[in-house]
């Protein structure tokens, strides 16, 4: 009989999970790296700091977040209960602010007077950007250009917030750029900055500390679900690009066997066509930003563009304990397309009046597809990980709807 | 004994210090690379570093990240710059040739079918900028086992543990990032290079390259001062990036960008 792992366990004491993770990165960040996983293992375990985050979870960003019974969607779809996660209601609108509240705090401690953070969609940025206003530090966010085109009313937060943005020009512009980009600022700034990763992805101790820190999501779950259903649901699923939201969700109930967990990948134009961000269905493991994971590379291992309606989903690496966990099949991974997506988008906008964010619809359309083949007892639990008032502009554009 | 350590034995015997010119390959054009080589080694090039073109060169600052770009355009991949090594070898037996880059184009080729064919064209050491030691038991030894020399980096916030680390995984030379910071960057100061120099010396035999921040003749050779060997990269790198629409003047203004680098080192170990 297997015998499943203990979860809790990983990482390892090297930032392994199994074969994934690592610290990968130039010499000039291993000792600031283990500085901060040091300062971080201390930091977790010191009541003074968990009721400072506590206090602000709750005070600041709206915590617990509602889980919702989304009835009229369930009575449309047929079949399984559907159950909404709102991420979207804490503040700046999305899953992100709970782990920037935690590095916030974490630089605070280290003592740091300024931060930096890549964004894709502009989440993450305006939670970074957010927090270091009302920590008084000083923020630059690095965006790729192309997405500073896509997410324009994210980077006018931003600026809003007292933040930096800095557009990145070199290689795809997107995601994986401006985190080459803030990694070149963090080595050439060390002494005073904190980099506030977005993602479960990145050198060890990131992958840990941002899954810790959202992983508040699926605590709150086990006890909403057993008050509100009155035991844990039968499915979770989640978007993944690089992967926070989904391991946020995720980590607390992977020890209940019962809970099934997909993680569902951005299928773009639909994994065929190549044009996706989907490196778990259809990449390989390899190294990037500074762990091992699945990755879209082409054959001689330069890592490819990705295609997704979605901007936080266009990423060609995943999160190394995603990698691991879909390599010992505790969770399983799909992709759905971006058409998919915008269908589930309107859908629940119609049926509940939420405008969910265009990754989060990644995760109802995943839904969608398997809820009518469950029985009205079988309950999922999507996490809508953010809110899409800042994919109006990238839908009403692709529907030819001029909103000038 | 490594064609590496018998030219840094060579050069110390001498009381002279190694000059490294990296150059990114496929940069910009495949076919142009070995004529760079061996302009590099006519203007008194030691060792070369030959940098394997990257889509995402995380360490790297804007000047070798376009070089990367340019080359990837034509898409050199480690196979051809193992091709180029080899073409390269036709004609000089005599230079050690580094391949410098990051780990996932090796790992894609596989680690062991690169080790054993960069070997046969003649390579003599690999340098992986996001492989640090933690990373490196299980990669070192390979290519320790094809007769590769394993560079590792240094920096300003190696303390003392690591900088041993990687002196036990190390041959070759040992490469000290002069800076915190991403290649090309602008500021360096000798002073803080020859304190860390001097700790690293402390710790291990192995001769210290310094690399970073040098871009001329004068600071080619007040680094060379307090050091076994200067790495001179984006000085030439910017180069050919100022000069990419004029190929056929390329060798020569690399020659002319490292001679006199050359010529202030020797004047100062003479001095």
């Amino acid at each position: 009989m297997n015998v499943p792992p203990d979860y809790s366990a990983f990482p390892d004491t090297r930032g392994h999970f199994g074969p994934y993770g690592g610290r990968f990165v130039s010499e000039t960040l291993m000792e600031p790296l283990r500085r901060l996983e040091e300062a971080y293992l201390r930091l977790r375990k010191d009541p003074a700091f968990l009721a400072e985050l506590d206090d602000d979870l709750k005070h600041y960003v709206g915590r617990p977040s509602p889980l919702y019974h989304a009835r009229r969607l369930t009575q449309a779809w047929g079949g399984a209960q559907i159950w909404l996660k709102r991420e979207d209601l804490n503040h700046t609108g999305a899953h992100k602010v709970n782990n920037t509240v935690g590095q916030a705090l974490l630089a605070k401690h280290l003592g740091k007077t300024r931060i930096i953070a890549e964004t894709g969609a502009g989440q993450h940025g305006v939670a970074s950007a957010t927090i270091a206003a009302r920590l008084g530090l000083k923020c630059v966010v690095y965006m790729g250009i192309e997405d500073v085109e896509r997410q324009s009313p994210n980077v006018y937060r931003m600026k809003l917030l007292g933040a930096q943005v800095v557009p990145v020009t070199s290689g795809t512009r997107t995601l994986k750029d401006a985190l080459n980009e803030a990694m070149r600022d963090w080595v050439t700034n060390v002494d005073d900055t904190f980099y506030v990763i977005g993602t479960v992805a990145g050198p060890h101790p990131y992958p840990m500390l941002v899954r810790d820190f959202n992983s508040v999501v699926g605590r709150e779950l086990i006890w909403q679900t057993r008050d509100q259903i009155g035991r844990l649901p039968d499915l979770l699923t989640a978007c993944v690009g690089g992967g926070s939201n989904a391991i946020g969700m995720f980590h607390p109930l992977l020890p209940f066997p019962d809970v099934r967990m997909v993680g569902v990948e951005a299928g773009g134009d639909g994994i065929e066509t190549g044009r996706h961000a989907a490196p778990l269905t259809a990449g390989k493991p390899g190294v990037l930003h500074g762990n091992r994971t699945y990755v879209m590379a082409d054959e001689d291992g330069q890592i490819i563009g990705t295609h997704s309606v979605s901007a936080g989903l266009d990423y060609p690496g995943v999160g190394p304990e995603h990698a691991w966990l879909k390599d010992v099949g505790r969770v399983e991974y799909t992709s759905v397309t971006d058409d998919e997506a915008l269908a589930a988008f309107h859908e629940l906008a119609r049926a509940e009046g939420i405008i969910p964010a265009l990754e989060s619809s990644h995760a109802l359309a995943y839904a969608k597809k398997v809820a009518p083949g469950m029985a009205s007892d079988r309950h999922i639990v999507v996490n809508l990980s953010g809110r899409g008032d800042k994919d109006i502009f990238t839908i009403a554009k692709r529907e030819g709807i001029s909103l000038t | 004994m490594s064609r590496i350590s018998g030219v840094l034995d060579g050069l110390r015997a001498k009381q002279r210090k190694a000059l490294i010119p990296y150059i990114t390959a496929g940069d910009p054009h495949p076919r142009l690379t070995v004529g760079f080589m061996h302009a590099l080694v006519q203007a008194g090039a030691d060792i070369i570093e030959l940098g394997v073109p990257f889509s995402d060169p995380m360490a790297d600052g804007p000047v070798i990240q376009l070089a990367c770009e340019r080359a990837l355009v034509h898409r050199t991949s480690l196979r051809q710059v193992i091709g180029m090594v080899a073409e390269f070898r036709r004609t000089d037996a005599r230079t050690p040739v580094v391949l410098m880059g990051y780990l996932n184009p090796i790992e894609s080729m596989g680690l062991e079918r690169f080790a054993q064919a960069a070997r046969e064209a003649g390579v003599d050491g690999v340098l992986v900028v996001d492989l640090a030691v933690e990373e490196a038991p299980e990669f070192s030894p390979v290519l320790s086992q094809a007769g590769l020399d394993c560079i590792f980096l240094l920096a300003p916030t190696s303390p003392p543990a690591r900088i041993a680390a990687a002196a036990k995984l190390a041959s070759g030379y040992l490469y000290y990032v002069s800076l915190k910071g991403v290649t090309g960057a602008a500021t360096l100061d000798v002073a803080s290079v020859a304190a860390k120099v001097a700790e690293i010396r402390g710790i291990t035999r192995i001769p210290v390259a310094v690399g970073f921040g040098i871009r001329d003749a004068q600071s080619a050779s007040a680094v060379a001062a307090v050091s076994d060997g200067v790495i001179v990269g984006s000085a030439l790198v910017a180069e050919i990036e100022r000069h990419q629409n004029e190929p056929e003047r390329l060798a020569g203004l690399l020659r002319d960008k490292l001679a006199p680098m050359r010529a202030a080192m020797d004047a100062g170990a003479v001095g």
